[in-house]
């Protein structure tokens, strides 16, 4: 006796082609005109920050810096599906789905900048503060959306992973987790094609990141990650199919690393710039943009009046950075919720001989 | 040749590749990229794909997939990125890099070699800053090799390549490109488990390694001390005798490290002198080294990772005790 016991696949979807087309039988309807402006802001913020960021650290201003250059569109469509009350668990490079989750500029300067206070000032709405050690997010994650399930809260997580994560054996064991509990978790996996210097290729054998799913019982679908719209929709679709009592979701987003993996890399080493170029006209900024002209609902001005806007929101955030007084006391009296003797005598120890003068 | 630590360890790689064909390079971005911090570069070209080689990206998969190599023949090289990613692979360190040879009574011994960049002073991202020599030389049958110079790097990591034990195989960030020095071009060993009494003294003994080494032998040369200044180059085994005999002599002893003071190596070093040589001592041992906390991102690294005032003020106590 022979029988096929599972049948897989994923689905791919693309709502505004590189030109700013619509596919109109996949338009999210429930984004208004406001909605679709609101995104290219978001879009465009994101990548000034991180344009501002570099140059700050090329400035000295700043030490090592993520930037997120390309990958706009990913971060904007996914944050934007959450409601204040749902959760967003970041890797290290989600900065802009944090600014729309509600973090502010201020904060996300400040932890680059290396003071902790930047992820005192993230643990607001219900957001994580972003994390190095790559791919320990997401069993963090799955005990989110447990804990939201426990509490019969009508909410979900969402969180991050890059392509390179999905490698990590807390990428399988949070993602199983979470199909065995069956947890209101949405997983993004922000596959930039590169994990620094190493391809997607390098890293799994398997055609697609999505269908790893498969393996631990939740849905998948891939989508254009460039195309802010496609990664909107496929994350409302998640969340909507969880709240009606589906299972956790990964959505596979094909993105690009347009730059640098940070500031302390130098892609020249292992990448030909002719391999960025095709990758140029799929912008994820220059789709909506056309969009948004050929609906009549952005020209120049606006744009000229938004890169203002942005660059003082921007200034005033690194104005604000350098006012920021580091208090060393913090390091001990943040290790527990009490002090222990012991700490407590390096401490004044630390303050009697001026070790910090 | 002129090296500084990078130079010096890429010499000891491509001198270890050319020696022994089982030897195989690993890890996460060590092939074209070079490594991050360029350790592994040019090796790739030299050697091929097959033998210094990208893995996926999961440290626990490289150490786990290192310890099958070496019981199938092989003499693998696992690179983990980050000292702090160390940990993702613990269990593997420690369960089964660590305990193979013993539990089938040396039939099946663990030869490798894990390297990785530790330590912070650099201004690095969070967890990119961390210094688990203590750890690894706290679970025992884990060889476990810090240097400060190029001319050690090098001369340890030859040596390592010729145990067939797993070795931990820490390099200081802050140290890799802070200086250059003159190294031979060709294959020499530094013996593992001797410490190098860097400076000869008689009024104290500074016990000291890895980032904390040069900022010693500056305080003791500002300071114009009369030391003996012994880089540990090795932290597991310990080098007894050598610490015994200078704080024999001396009968002050300072111990100066950057990972955390309490349950750390200093904690070690301060025993066996109290164990064995508590008579000769004419004042407490004193510790410099990091707070009991998890060492702070880079705006607060400076004010937790112990500095040349601190020894100095350290070395005065002592002076005058
Ligand atoms: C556990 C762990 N190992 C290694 C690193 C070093 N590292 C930082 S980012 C990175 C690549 C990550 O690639 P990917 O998951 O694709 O995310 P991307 O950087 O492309 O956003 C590596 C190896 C780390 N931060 N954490
Ligand atoms: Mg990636």
């Amino acid at each position: 006796m022979e029988k096929t016991v599972f049948n897989g696949s994923v689905k791919y979807i693309q709502v505004m082609d590189e030109n700013g087309n619509i596919d109109k039988n996949l338009y999210p309807k429930d984004l208004a005109d406001k909605d679709l402006i609101e995104l290219y802001k978001y879009m465009s913020l994101g990548r000034e920050m991180s344009d501002k960021l570099v140059a700050l650290q090329r400035a000295g201003l700043m030490p090592t810096i993520v930037p997120i250059y390309g990958e706009e569109a990913t971060q904007a469509g996914s944050a934007y599906a959450l409601t204040k009350d749902d959760w967003l668990l970041p890797t290290f490079r989600q900065h802009l789905s944090l600014i729309i989750k509600g973090v502010s500029i201020y904060s996300i300067f400040l932890y680059f900048k290396g003071y902790e206070e930047g992820f005192n000032l993230g643990a607001v709405n219900n957001s994580g503060p972003e994390i190095a050690p790559v791919g320990a997010g997401i069993p963090h994650a799955a005990g989110v959306a447990f804990s939201l399930k426990y509490k019969k809260k009508p909410n979900v997580a969402l969180t991050y992973v890059g392509d390179g994560g999905t490698s990590e054996g807390d990428f399988y064991e949070g993602m199983n987790f979470a199909g065995v509990n069956k947890v209101p978790l949405v997983t993004i996996i922000e596959d930039n094609e590169w994990a620094i210097s190493v391809p997607r290729a390098q890293q799994t054998a398997a055609e697609t990141l999505a269908q790893k799913a498969f393996a631990v019982g939740a849905d998948a679908i891939q989508v254009d990650g460039n195309d802010v719209l496609a990664v909107y929709k496929a994350t409302k679709d998640a969340i909507d199919s969880i709240k009606k009592g589906g299972r956790p979701y990964i959505i596979e987003a094909l993105t690009y690393r347009m730059g640098m993996h940070t500031t302390a890399d130098d892609p020249t080493k292992y990448r030909p710039e002719s391999e960025v170029d095709p990758w140029k006209p799929k912008d994820p900024l220059i789709r909506m943009k056309k969009y948004l002209v050929s609906k009549k609902l952005w020209n120049d001005d606006m744009e000229a009046k938004m890169k203002e806007d942005h660059n003082k929101l921007l200034d005033d955030a690194m104005e604000k950075i350098k006012e920021f007084k580091p208090d060393p006391k913090s390091i001990f009296e943040t290790a527990f919720g009490f002090m222990p003797d012991s700490l407590k005598e390096e401490e004044d120890e630390a303050v009697k001989n001026n070790f910090w003068q | 040749m002129m090296a500084n630590m990078i130079s010096a360890l890429n010499n000891a790689l491509d001198l270890c590749l050319a020696e022994n064909e089982d030897i195989v390079i690993m890890g996460e971005d060590v092939a074209k990229d070079g490594g991050v911090f360029r350790v592994t570069d040019g090796l790739l070209d030299k050697y091929g794909p097959t033998r210094v080689m990208n893995t996926p990206l999961a440290e626990n998969s490289i150490i786990g997939t290192a310890i099958g190599m070496a019981l199938g023949g092989l003499h693998p090289f696992p690179e983990i990125q980050f000292g702090g990613f160390s940990y993702q692979a613990f269990s593997q360190i420690m369960h089964h890099a660590a305990r193979f040879r013993t539990r089938t009574r040396s039939k099946m011994p663990i030869p490798m070699v894990i390297r990785f960049p530790a330590s912070g002073g650099v201004g690095g991202p969070e967890i990119h800053s961390e210094s688990p020599e203590a750890i690894f030389s706290h679970i025992g049958s884990l060889v476990v090799i810090e240097s400060s110079t190029p001319y050690d790097a090098k001369g340890l990591l030859i040596a390592a390549s010729h145990l067939h034990d797993p070795v931990i195989f820490i390099e200081p960030t802050k140290l890799y490109r802070m200086f250059k020095q003159e190294i031979p071009e060709d294959r020499y060993e530094v013996p593992i488990g001797k410490a190098n009494v860097v400076n000869h003294g008689d009024d104290m003994t500074i016990i000291t390694y890895g980032t904390m080494s040069p900022v010693v032998q500056n305080a003791v040369k500002d300071k114009n001390v009369s030391a003996d200044v012994i880089d540990l180059r090795t932290i597991n085994p310990l080098d007894e005798k050598t610490i015994l005999d200078s704080v024999k002599r001396t009968g002050k002893a300072l111990i100066v490290h950057e990972d955390q003071k309490s349950f750390s190596v200093g904690a070690e070093v301060s025993a066996l002198i109290a164990e064995k040589a508590m008579f000769d001592l004419k004042a407490p041992i004193l510790r410099v080294a990091g707070f009991h906390t998890p060492i702070p991102m880079a705006g607060y690294e400076n004010y937790w990772i112990p500095n040349e005032k601190r020894v100095s003020q350290a070395i005065d106590s002592l002076l005058s005790a």
